[in-house]
């Protein structure tokens, strides 16, 4: 099985330095398509590859870069943005890469730059990654020293500048639009769609934003052709996947995996099943904002379409799970706290309706919930659902809500009929 | 007021950017990473680098969880709140630092030695319950283990 992203990380040590990196094969595709291709050859490998974005929209990353304005007639400079913002609760995936192989990162920016003609890039990285954003910088020193950044790269006439911005904590910053705000210094807010960013992004000109993971598989797609990316999956969507499991596990972690492997295959082999004393009860497929799977969905295969099909979101495919030992409560009270510190308070909805839920669930826990609460979640859900909101953070935060009223009804009734929570 | 090292370099990273304001959040850290927080005379030093209103400066000071607009203890601790360390019990290394400090989130101990921040997911899932301090991550967190991290702050 190929772990084409994966390869170079060795758990405990430090990631390979840029003579590691390029001995393993690192730089050959900078070098095949700043040299050997047009922007747009690039651009149609990425297209026939099925490459869909791994930030948890799953949007394919060629129909993306497609709708960048190409040529002399575009407007100047274009950015890449790379979104290194991992702040999704129950998420580490992104941590790894930047972590493990930031020079994988670094050319992945440079060919997807390259396939957008874009002059400028900045890796947006969290403020709690410090580790990751103290590899990456020293990687970009390395690229640059070595002729991969700055002007005229390799004799192609192609320039590119790579900058590492480095946030201040706030998941908001993760939304595309509120990423752009957030580099442009502003006070970070969703903006209204359209325009969209490609076309209409960073102060005003055509910007691509890819997730982290997206950005680390362009060189592999360059390298190895579409067939071959395509035949890494289970899937119609191309590819590995870096699943991860967190939670009552025997053994929490990260592992890349054909796309389309089975949660059950996950949890059970990779993930060593549940701890002695613990059973599995339901599972967020990819993150705090993804809808709960019960027990009988454990099958689901965990690409794009069949986790919809299963009534939720692949999202980040980092999986939550949830024990029998945890009140269902408890913990979407735990994550729509979050939700409800996180909103921007930019629009109405998401900054009064998420403190609303927070504090009806809150009461439910603590034994003072009453009848009609659960009606007045529903109601919240339709509320905060998509299309009344400026962004996708209130919708995203009601996914595992609706879930929960669903799936964990019993235990949400018995918390108002015995005024008390169970699991205490 | 602000010194000639820091405005260096804040020089520096403005040229990374299209306009001087973009360079704000990154401008506000520096001065925190020399003074610990941003006063309201830095900022207003800041400001007037950027080209800025203070107030304009402000609004976005005072939107991220990692700028600190009052002082904190000399060792800022986050605990990660989220999801996956709520199912490891975060909440009794909460109640263990509040039997042994005395502080709660958000509060700083009387000598000064340490903030408590709550923090959103780490990153450090496979590792709940996890923390910083400071710059450091730890993970796979008991009452004791964090004793003996604690230990080492001073």
């Amino acid at each position: 099985m190929e772990t084409p992203i994966t390869k170079n990380i060795r758990a405990g040590n430090g990631p390979p330095d840029l003579k590691s990196y390029e001995w393993a094969g690192g730089y050959r595709a900078v070098r095949k398509a700043l040299t050997g291709m047009t922007p747009q050859a690039v651009q149609d490998a990425v297209t026939a590859s099925n490459l869909k974005g791994r930030g948890g929209a799953g949007f394919p990353t060629g129909k993306k870069w497609a709708f960048v304005p190409m040529g002399a007639e575009a407007r100047r400079p274009k950015y890449l943005v790379v979104n290194a913002d991992e702040m999704e609760p129950g998420t580490f995936k992104d941590r790894l890469l930047l972590e493990g192989d930031p020079h994988q990162l670094i050319e992945g920016a440079i060919v997807s730059a390259y396939a957008l003609e874009a002059e400028i890039a900045y890796i947006f990285v969290r403020w709690e990654y410090r580790e990751a954003a103290r590899r990456v910088a020293r990687a970009i020193v390395e690229a640059r020293g070595a002729g991969y950044l700055g002007s005229n790269i390799l004799g192609s006439g192609y320039n590119l500048e790579i900058y590492l911005h480095v946030s201040a904590g706030r998941y908001i910053c993760g939304e595309e639009n509120g990423l752009l705000d957030a580099l442009e210094g502003k006070r970070p807010i969703p903006r209204s769609k359209p325009p969209f960013p490609q076309t209409c992004g960073l102060w005003g000109r055509p910007t691509v934003v890819n997730n982290v993971e997206t950005i680390c598989n362009i060189p592999h797609i360059v390298n190895n052709g579409a067939d071959w990316f395509k035949s890494l999956s289970r899937s119609e969507d191309g590819g590995t996947k870096l699943y991860g499991a967190s939670g009552r596990v025997k053994r929490p972690g990260l592992w890349e995996l054909p796309m389309g492997t089975s949660l059950r295959e996950i949890i059970e082999e990779h993930a060593g099943g549940m701890r002695e004393g613990f059973s599995f009860r339901a599972a967020q497929p990819g993150g705090a904002s993804t809808e709960f799977l019960p027990k009988e969905q454990i099958d689901v295969k965990m690409d794009f379409d069949s986790v919809q099909k299963a009534g939720s979101r692949l999202g980040t495919g980092t999986i939550i799970v949830l024990d029998d030992r945890t009140c269902p409560v408890g913990a979407v009270h735990n994550l729509e706290m979050f939700f409800a510190r996180e909103s921007c308070g930019w629009c109405t909805p998401c900054r009064e309706g998420l403190p609303w839920v927070r504090e009806i669930l809150w009461s439910i826990e603590e034994g003072r919930g009453e009848a009609g609460d659960l009606e007045r979640l529903e109601t919240q859900c339709w509320q905060l659902a998509p299309g009344h909101t400026f962004c996708a953070l209130a919708p995203g935060a009601v996914e595992p809500l609706q879930s929960a009223l669903k799936i964990f009804r019993e235990d949400f009734d018995r918390h108002i009929r015995e005024k008390r929570c169970p699991w205490k | 007021m602000i010194t000639d090292e820091e405005k260096k370099e804040i020089r520096e990273l403005m040229s990374h950017y299209a306009t001087a304001r973009a360079a704000g959040p990154e401008a506000l850290k520096i001065v925190q990473n020399h003074r610990g927080w941003v006063s309201a005379e830095s900022l207003k030093a800041v400001a007037e680098m950027l080209d800025m209103s203070c107030e304009e400066l402000d609004s976005v000071a005072t939107f991220y969880n990692m700028i600190f607009r009052k002082p904190v203890g000399r060792h800022v601790m986050l605990i990660c709140d989220s999801i996956s360390c709520y199912i490891a019990r975060y909440d009794m290394l909460l109640d263990h630092l509040n039997r042994t400090h005395g502080i709660r989130m958000g509060e700083t101990t009387p000598d000064g030695r340490f903030t408590l921040l709550p923090a959103a997911c780490l990153g450090a899932c496979d590792h709940a319950p996890a923390m910083m301090i400071d710059e450091t991550l730890y993970g796979d967190l008991t009452p004791e283990k964090m004793d003996n991290i604690l230990g080492k702050y001073q």
